[in-house]
């Protein structure tokens, strides 16, 4: 069991957790991501490591309700524990393992849509622990579902924050703000972008116009997360790659997005069912297409 | 009319047309009477051939004479003196090319029922809650042994007899590698028989830690200069599926037999109080002759869908055991032999809508010795199917090679190893089972796994 020492809400539908792994917190770089099962009964599923300390034994994970299990974990309060966490699985990014001084030559941005701030922020932390200056670009849908904002600046030389409604920081899209940047004489090497499939999508779509390198963090359906299931496959290139030994992070200008995301639905139907039937338990009467419950 | 003893007992089996509905196990083995009675046509060789037949060499005239003697529990402490894992081995071992094969009875007869006489014996040493004989005396050295499955249990058993202190370090959530995440539960029960088996290990004072992932969670360097093993075997396993590279292999609804095992299998995906999705299918079709794809179609079978097996070669080239061939015939699998994908189809959607394959006949024999199947031009035909399961076997698994400084892969990225001790080009590691010599058998990987104790050993006792 892995003792979960912190829980809290960090935002709109979105629960950071602190949990107790110490060998993970030991081993683990920018860019891993560990496997979880909540119980007996749980699914495995990936998520990225938002942060670890090693000196306590703990990794942060953050977590966004999208399913049944998801759903479930957020849910878990502090002094709950998490069956299985396993990791740290996927190779660290690029830049760990790359001499410093070529690291440096490289001007870097990181651009994190939703969800994405989490895995993006210990690849920022990684560079400002290294002396090293990045520039950060965080979007959401909307205020509700900005966070760590603060803990971001701590470690970003700028950070740019903008909503898709213009609720909260910049109006736009993370591609317009990545525009009006270039635009405003901003110059980036490398481009990190880390989010929804289609935000990451898009975001390669642009910086293939300026020509800027792009590597993207995917996230797919994954079952051991150690090479064996061949679940989370994906076409890089035009060659099949596991995003669980071959990645997670990939060159964006390669990525087959549009057969990615067509495979996220493989199992949605049955997601959506069992999410429905866990958030409405008994009083489950219909929605769900499956039931019987809408004649 | 055969003479008597020419005859095995036969073993008594679900009906085909029920079991294709359950999970339930499909042979039910010899009762205590069937047993003695098979037991009795042994001829008690004195130049046994059957014991060059078993890979882990058991005493097999031993503890078949002790079951027709009516005392199966010493027939299962000697079974336990050459194999840690009797209930599993008597359920899939390839008998009839091994012990079996070797059987003089077989010349003009049939064979002893090897096998069925080893389930029995361990079967109801488990029922009875006898135990396997322990090592008392510690000598107090570690060794940690990566992966749970056959080749890792084995060694960490022979080990442990031998009174090491052993720590087997397990990637996913529950033990027993292949045993539990590849081999379904209709031919190898898992609460009633795999967990049992492994916990006869936890008696003999293995223990088991979860969730590591050797290579990543921690290092074979780590393991041995901060945790103090004395020296490490590496079962890890087989790797990644292979794929065939044809059209439409990435649509919804393609599945690796990895995958589809592993959700039905170790998640429990079939079952509804799981959170696990199970793919539903109506059609499906697997495309090779393995035992894994005996077990991936036998699955889909349970599960509702009419089954195709597609193969590129005829009958006789089926890898699978014959036993599996034929209960997957009997519960109603077809074979499509001599054929080949080409292309997989898809709806507007993007999920699989049938397959098209080409027929094959056999040429020349290739480097395997079994003859190349070749394409006959314009024989294409589809088949439709909502569901495509690839079990074309798999490639090995990365982590541990390249995180190993000093450990030699071969060019298929096997880990080199000698067979007789498991000895690597690394000193103090020592690898076994498909992870050195790509996906095999239950049985090799817990002979590899035995030959790894005995380097083990013969290296620690010179240390």
């Amino acid at each position: 069991m892995f003792q979960i020492v912190e829980a809290a809400k960090v935002c709109e539908k979105t629960y950071h957790f602190k949990v107790e792994a110490p060998r993970i917190a030991r081993s683990c770089e920018p860019g891993q991501f560990v496997v979880v099962r909540l119980d007996e009964v749980g699914e495995r599923f990936p998520l990225t490591i938002a942060d670890y300390d090693r000196e306590s034994g703990t990794i942060d994970l953050v977590v966004q309700i999208v399913g049944a299990s998801s759903a479930r974990m957020c849910e878990l309060k502090t002094g709950d524990a998490l069956m299985d966490v396993i990791g740290p699985l996927g190779n660290p990014s690029d830049f760990v393992t790359e001499p410093i001084e070529e690291v440096k030559k490289v001007r870097k941005l990181f651009i994190a849509g939703g969800n994405g701030t989490a895995p993006v922020y210990p690849q920022v932390r990684w560079y400002k622990e290294h002396g090293l200056e990045c520039d950060v670009i965080i979007g959401a849908k909307n205020k509700d579902f900005i966070f760590w904002e603060e803990k971001m600046k701590a470690v970003a030389t700028n950070l740019y924050v903008t909503t898709d409604d213009g609720s909260y920081g910049r109006n736009g899209m993370v591609t317009k703000v990545l525009e009006d940047l270039i635009a405003e004489g901003k110059e980036y090497d490398s481009v990190v972008a880390i989010g929804p499939m289609i935000m990451m999508k898009f975001v390669c779509l642009t910086t293939k116009k300026y020509d800027i390198p792009t590597i993207v963090s995917m996230n797919p359906i994954m079952i051991d997360g150690t090479g064996m299931c061949g679940a989370c496959r994906l076409l890089v290139g035009g060659e099949v790659k596991f995003a669980c030994v071959d990645g997670p992070e990939f060159d964006g200008h390669l990525v087959d997005f549009d057969q990615a995301m067509k495979r996220t639905v493989q199992y949605k139907t049955q997601e959506g069912r069992a999410l429905l039937k866990y958030q409405e338990g008994d009083t489950h009467h219909g929605g769900c297409g499956n039931c019987g419950g809408d004649e | 009319m055969a003479a008597p003893g020419m005859e095995r007992v036969p073993v008594r089996e679900q009906d085909p047309l029920v079991r294709a509905k359950n999970f339930d196990e499909v042979c039910l083995g010899y009762n205590a009477e069937e047993a003695t009675e098979e037991a009795k046509r042994c001829l008690n060789c004195k130049n046994a051939q059957c014991v060059t037949g078993c890979p882990v060499h058991i005493d097999i005239p031993k503890f078949v004479k002790e079951i027709a003697d009516g005392d199966p529990e010493a027939a299962f402490q000697t079974l336990s003196a050459s194999s840690s894992l009797p209930a599993v081995c008597g359920r899939v071992c390839p008998q009839e090319t091994q012990c079996e094969g070797k059987c003089i009875r077989g010349i003009k007869g049939d064979p002893i029922s090897i096998g069925k006489l080893e389930r029995f014996a361990a079967d109801y040493a488990r029922e009875k809650g006898i135990k396997p004989a322990k090592c008392e005396t510690k000598n107090g050295k570690k060794v940690a042994v990566i992966g749970s499955g056959p080749a890792g249990l084995s060694c960490a058993g022979d080990l442990a007899k031998l009174g090491y202190d052993v720590t087997i370090f397990e990637a996913l959530h529950a033990p027993g590698g292949v045993l539990t995440y590849g081999i379904p539960e209709f031919r190898l029960p898992k609460d009633a028989v795999v967990q049992p088996e492994i916990a006869n290990m936890a008696h003999l004072g293995v223990k088991i830690e979860l969730d590591v992932v050797v290579g990543k969670s921690t290092t074979i360097d780590q393991l041995m200069e901060d945790e103090g093993f004395d020296a490490v075997f590496v079962g890890s396993g087989a790797g990644l599926p292979m794929f065939m590279g044809i059209p439409g292999e990435q649509a919804l609804g393609v599945f690796s037999a990895n995958e589809y095992l592993t959700r039905s299998n170790l998640m429990k995906a079939r079952l509804e109080e799981y959170d696990t999705p199970m793919p539903e299918s109506k059609k499906a079709v697997i495309v090779g002759g393995g035992n894994v794809a005996m077990d991936a179609a036998r699955t889909a079978l349970r599960l509702g869908a009419e089954t195709h097996i597609v193969y590129r070669r005829s009958e006789a080239e089926l890898p699978a055991r014959a036993e599996e061939v034929h209960h997957a015939k009997e519960e109603g699998i077809q074979f499509n032999l001599l054929c080949n994908p080409v292309e997989i189809l898809m709806d507007e959607n993007g999920w699989v809508r049938g397959i098209t394959c080409i027929r094959m006949e056999l040429g020349e024999p290739d480097e395997s010795g079994r003859r190349r199947p070749v394409e006959i031009p314009g024989s294409e035909f589809e088949i439709e199917c909502d569901t495509v399961i690839m079990s074309l076997g798999t490639s090995p698994n990365p982590l541990i090679a390249s995180t190993t400084p000093g450990l030699d892969v071969n060019r298929k990225k096997c880990i080199v190893a000698e067979e007789a001790t498991g000895v690597t080009s690394k000193e103090g590691v020592f690898a076994g089972g498909d992870a050195v010599t790509g996906a095999a058998t239950v049985i090799l990987a817990m002979e590899a796994g035995r030959n790894g104790a005995a380097g083990i050993h013969e290296y620690l006792s010179k240390k």
